[in-house]
């Protein structure tokens, strides 16, 4: 089915807060191989400037696509799940994220369009803390491939 | 480091194995079977198990941020996943291949790098861009 491109601009609840933990960055820094010690060691991390240990650049995947999949459970967005693939990606990090950060994550659909049969969608992420300090923004386009 | 347009990155060959890519289900909480299971890779039409695209951009990542020895200077990164990245199920698994190169210096000390992600001589991402901020 053809996406209504009045879906643009739609924005959803603001997420459960996500705390980020040190076993967690670290666990993702190994499963891709990140060995930089700024993402296991906080000694390491305070020495490069960073409150505490940083996270590698694509680890808000792990907060943002959770979060841009609340479109895909809106009944008036459609997508079919089982034919969803993902097309495209991008994070702009406002600040790395770090162990202790508690991250609300908002969707907005920024783009809504039908090409040759599929159905394409970009979903906006911001993360941030509590207090409303941006620290990235993510952008997952996501295809619905034609039946 | 003195870099200009054209400034090569190190080219970075990595090796993804299926142990790897549960290692990455499990960390990134994505558990869709097809990265683990070949039945369900193959019911979707798939030759078999296929790498996660994010798991191949956080490959072509490392390739910027041991380039610039500093993970949170890479600021912006974006990639169009074109095709998948066929895991076997061996101890060599898939190659990939990143390549990159300083495409533009803009304002505040930064420097647009295009990277060329390959595995078996098919290119698996494209538009794939890094903004990082210079040293």
């Amino acid at each position: 089915m053809a996406l209504d491109r009045e879906l643009v601009g739609r924005s959803y609840p603001p997420s459960a807060v996500y705390e980020v933990g040190r076993a967690k960055i670290a666990e993702f820094a190994t499963a891709v191989g990140a060995q930089d010690p700024v993402h296991f060691d906080v000694d390491a991390a305070r020495a490069a400037g960073h409150p505490d240990v940083i996270a590698p650049p694509t680890f808000a995947i792990v907060v943002s696509l959770e979060a841009a999949f609340v479109v895909l459970g809106d009944p008036e967005v459609g997508l079919d799940y089982s034919r969803v693939v993902h097309g495209e990606q991008r994070f702009t990090h406002h600040r790395p994220i770090r162990a202790g950060d508690r991250l609300v994550a908002t969707t907005t659909i920024d783009a809504a369009r039908s090409v040759a049969g599929n159905d394409l969608l970009t979903a906006r992420v911001e993360l941030a803390a509590e207090d409303g300090e941006a620290v990235c923004t993510t952008a997952s386009m996501l295809v619905a491939r034609g039946a | 480091m003195t870099v200009e347009v054209g400034t090569e990155l190190p080219e970075q060959v990595l090796r993804v194995t299926r142990a790897d890519l549960v290692r990455y289900a499990g960390a990134s909480g994505d558990l869709n079977p097809i990265h683990w299971s070949d039945r369900t890779a193959r019911e979707v039409g798939l030759p078999g198990v296929i790498a996660h695209g994010m798991f191949t951009m956080a490959l072509a990542g490392r390739a910027v941020t041991a380039w610039t020895g500093d993970p949170s200077a890479l600021v912006e990164f974006q990639v169009r996943f074109g095709r998948p990245v066929v895991v076997p199920d061996d101890d060599e698994g898939a190659e990939v291949t990143v390549r990159g190169k300083v495409a533009a210096l803009l304002d505040d000390g930064r420097a647009r790098v295009d990277l060329t992600v390959t595995s078996d001589g098919e290119k698996v991402l494209s538009l794939a861009r890094a903004v990082v901020r210079l040293p």
